[in-house]
């Protein structure tokens, strides 16, 4: 053992020092001395701990053993830990030399000289640069320009651009209204005041399309001025992605004749065009013009008019 | 000779790496002793507990969106289709051996990681520890609460189940109400519109690879920034800011270090043996147009969902682009909280002008009231919006109007905070006022002597507490050279044991520097017959004497 100053090849030193002639307990620098009296009780204590750990390990074992089950693995695994930790811990803290201790700090900064010294190191590579300030210009240039193309592939490969994605869905003139298995919508199949999801037939369980169909009347009524027509037989449609942050608005409270979003608790307003009365929602739900056909069947009379969901920066108003 | 074989092997490492220099340093390293220190170590083990499970789950995870139908033991979900990845999640809980508290292991661990960095941080920001020299570990811990938060979201969103599934929708709609590029980035992170087939194992490699794997790099280099500043300190026992007070690395501080790590493990398999987190098969399998009711994400993404939740329904519409909603709750603010954190070192310092020296001394909160007062407000609220997640929660358990409850937290994140900032500077100032506040105090033991007289006289110190009373002894390193002078003076032949002088012997010959590890060994010959009395025997030579 060494000091810092990198004295090599002094012998190292074991044992006591003059441990021969200063032997008695007075002496024994209290720093070193284990901060509890009663060390035996203590080591007893730290034993305990380990042979209950074993205990666990092997409960651990036998559990595994015969299948495992969740509750007795915890116990055990924790009996492990806990008992590893505990002696491990209180060896550490009630048996081993307590100090306190203390040792300088070494300053962080570098001596000015070493400052002035890496200076001059570093001025060797800037020399060069400034010299021919041309060809750095040029490295910098081809570097970042390939830089900026070596990203394409972490970006641009990544998925397709959005164009009018985001504006659209696959509601179109005549869709048939169809519930998640695919079934037709017929206008017998609600009750007043029943409501269920619904998609157009050709792309049945869509996320983007999604629908709710709520039928709070049995007289056509009307939720905006020009949309006289979208509510035959007091069905009304509007799109189930929440203008706020995407949920599905799901729940509908037939007494108020609300919807409610479970994510951030919007609130819509069914009878004034999907509204929002309450919650963060900015925007009304997008409403479905529908129609029924001649076999009694729910249709769109057309796809929304207006982007569905959350905003985007391209949506405008 | 086990202590010679382990010397010989040493010099070995010693001779190409010139280890030993550096590994004496490190065995004689001081680190202060104080409660509030060790919570970064739950941190830390917690992260280890992460990787140990994690690597476990990926066994048996399977990060595909491919739709299958479920025949496992989970009769309730029987015959129900759902995602590869949904039904390794349920076949992880139920059929592999061990899943099911694996699983559970690695959620706690996740939950109790964030909060150990979360509460580590307050205790770092109430004391001053992020000062100078430590700006820039202060900065790296920013990072590292950020990019956890983040692996924690992609997590919980892998099993595909029904909770987990919307948050990936909100996350959707947050990226896309970014300005200008937001459409672009959602589109290119989800493999086009929503919900694509791609996020699935596209979140698995950032949860399993990127993030950890830049999580663990920041850890590296927190630590040996720390290890290389040294800890600060509190006041009290000789502490200045020239030195370090403190335990000994080996084997004092080592033994209880190692010790914390398992009892955290402890505690992360208790819970995950006891408290049932994130039951997956309950919730189903994700079907997009399906939504369950009072769902609240993990408990460090509640401020998000609460400040998702109070935002005023504005929306910016000029020149027909659209700023969204989400964007100001869920990108914006956020945004610049983490930039509060980041930069606020400076922000501090650019009004205390702190800077000019090195700060190794710790503030108690009540020594800075301003800065504690700051810390409280913001504490505040981001508790109260964390508390605005489960605004539908409060409003149904004490069937009040969810109408009231919301308006109710829109009005308290303005007006609470400043409140309890101005109430934690007042009791800061009041503090200062008194006596060994916070001390621990030592009992008085009253003694009725024989001819009746009452005397008070003071307990014996608690064991730890002991080491408080000593004035601190100087480092053993520095002790070094002239104890082995003395041991070479005057040692009789019964403490040089056939192990010491074979290593004397590589020492000269070879390595030219001799094991201090073995000087730890070998101390187990000497006089003193335990074990543990050996021990403390090896440090004995090295603190001054003469």
């Amino acid at each position: 053992m060494t000091g810092s100053d990198g004295t090599g090849g002094t012998p190292s030193a074991g044992g006591t020092a003059g441990g021969s002639d200063i032997r008695p307990v007075a002496t024994v620098d209290p720093h070193l001395e284990p901060s509890v009296r009663h060390q035996h009780r203590m080591e007893m204590i730290v034993a305990g701990s380990f042979a209950a750990a074993f205990v666990g390990t092997v409960g651990l074992a036998v559990v595994y053993w015969y299948g495992g089950q969740d509750q007795w693995e915890g116990a055990f695994l924790g009996l492990v830990m806990a008992g590893l930790g505990v002696g491990l811990t209180a060896w550490g803290k009630y048996l081993l030399p307590q100090g306190p201790f203390v040792q300088e700090r070494e300053t962080l900064s570098s001596p000015s000289a070493e400052r002035v010294a890496y200076s001059a190191s570093f001025e060797r590579g800037v020399g060069e640069m400034r010299r021919r300030s041309f060809l750095g210009k040029l490295l910098g240039a081809v570097l970042g320009a390939f830089g900026v193309v070596a990203l394409f592939p972490f970006i641009r490969s990544l998925g397709p651009q959005p164009k009018l994605a985001l504006f659209t869905t696959s509601w179109r003139k005549g869709s048939r209204v169809v519930q998640a298995d695919g079934t037709p919508v017929h206008y017998n199949d609600l009750e007043v005041g029943g409501y269920m999801t619904v998609f157009p037939s050709h792309d049945a369980n869509s996320a983007i399309s999604q629908t709710l169909l709520v039928r709070p009347s049995s007289s056509p009524f009307t939720t905006k001025p020009g949309r006289e027509t979208w509510t035959p037989k007091g069905y009304v449609a509007y799109s189930k992605v929440c203008t706020h942050a995407g949920c599905p608005v799901s729940l509908y409270e037939e007494q108020t004749q609300q919807l409610l979003c479970p994510c951030h608790q919007s609130l819509f307003n069914i009878l004034d065009g999907a509204m929002p009365v309450f919650g963060p929602a900015p925007r009304p739900l997008a409403q479905l013009p529908l129609y029924i056909d001649k076999k009694g069947y729910l249709r769109a009379q057309a796809g929304y008019d207006e982007p569905i969901g959350p905003g985007f920066w391209e949506r405008g108003a | 000779m086990i202590t010679q074989k382990i010397d010989e092997r040493v010099n070995w490492l010693d001779d190409r790496l010139g280890v030993q220099k550096w590994a004496r340093k490190s065995l004689n390293k001081i680190f202060p002793d104080h409660w509030s220190f060790m919570i970064g170590e739950i941190a830390l083990y917690s992260f280890a507990i992460l990787i140990l499970t994690g690597i476990f789950l990926t066994f048996f995870y399977s990060p595909s969106t491919a739709q299958v139908i479920y025949h496992g033991p989970y009769k309730p979900l029987d015959g129900q289709k759902m995602s590869a990845a949904y039904e390794s999640s349920v076949a992880l809980s139920f059929t592999v051996r061990a899943g099911l508290l694996m699983r559970q292991m690695h959620h706690w661990a996740a939950d109790v990681f964030i909060g150990a960095i979360v509460v580590h941080m307050c205790r770092i920001f109430f004391t001053g520890a992020f000062r100078r020299p430590r700006e820039l570990n202060w900065m790296i811990g920013v990072m590292m609460l950020f990019l956890s938060i983040a692996n924690g979201f992609l997590g919980y969103s892998l099993p595909d189940d029904l909770v987990s599934g919307t948050g990936i929708r909100i996350a959707f709609s947050i990226v896309l109400s970014i300005p200008v590029v937001g459409s672009y980035l959602a589109f290119f992170l989800f493999d086009g519109n929503y919900p694509g087939t791609q996020i699935i194992p596209r979140f698995f490699i950032l949860h399993v690879l990127l993030l950890p794997a830049a999580i663990a790099a920041l850890i590296g280099a927190h630590l040996a920034i720390m290890w290389h500043q040294k800890h600060t300190q509190f006041r009290g026992n000789g502490a200045t800011e020239r030195n370090v007070v403190g335990s000994v690395l080996w084997p004092t501080y080592a033994f209880k270090t190692l010790g914390f790590f398992f009892l955290t493990t402890a505690v992360l398999a208790l819970l995950a043996g006891f408290f049932q987190i994130n039951p997956i098969w309950q919730y189903g399998p994700y079907v997009p147009y399906h939504v369950s009711y009072a769902v609240q994400p993990d408990w460090y993404m509640g401020w998000l969902d609460g400040a998702l939740r109070i935002m005023p329904a504005w929306e910016i519409t000029a020149f027909h682009h659209m700023v969204p909603n989400v964007f100001f709750p869920a990108v914006l603010f956020p945004g610049l909280t983490f930039m509060l954190f980041y930069f606020w070192p400076f922000i501090e310092d650019h009004f205390t002008k702190e800077s000019v020296t090195d700060h190794n001394l710790l503030d108690l909160p009540r020594d800075n009231p301003v800065r504690t007062a700051i810390g409280w407000g913001v504490l505040t609220f981001y508790f109260l919006l964390f508390a605005a997640s489960a605004t539908d929660v409060i409003a149904n358990t004490f069937s009040i109007s969810l109408n009231l409850v919301l308006w109710s937290f829109r009005f308290m994140v303005v007006i609470v905070p400043p409140i309890a900032g101005w109430i934690a500077y007042r009791v800061a100032k009041e503090m200062q006022t008194w006596q060994d506040a916070g001390s621990r105090k030592r009992a008085t033991i009253i003694v009725r002597s024989a001819d009746g007289a009452y005397l008070t006289e003071e307990a014996e110190p608690r064991p730890g507490d002991r080491a408080h009373l000593l004035p601190p002894a100087e480092v053993p390193e520095e002790s070094l050279a002239p104890a082995v002078a003395a041991h070479v003076g005057g040692a009789g032949p019964e403490t040089v044991s056939p192990g010491q002088v074979g290593v004397t012997g590589a020492a000269l010959g070879g390595a030219g520097r001799p094991a201090s590890g073995g000087g730890v060994k070998r101390a187990k010959r000497d006089h003193r017959p335990s074990g543990l009395g050996g021990m403390l025997d090896s440090l004995r030579p090295r603190r001054p004497r003469d």
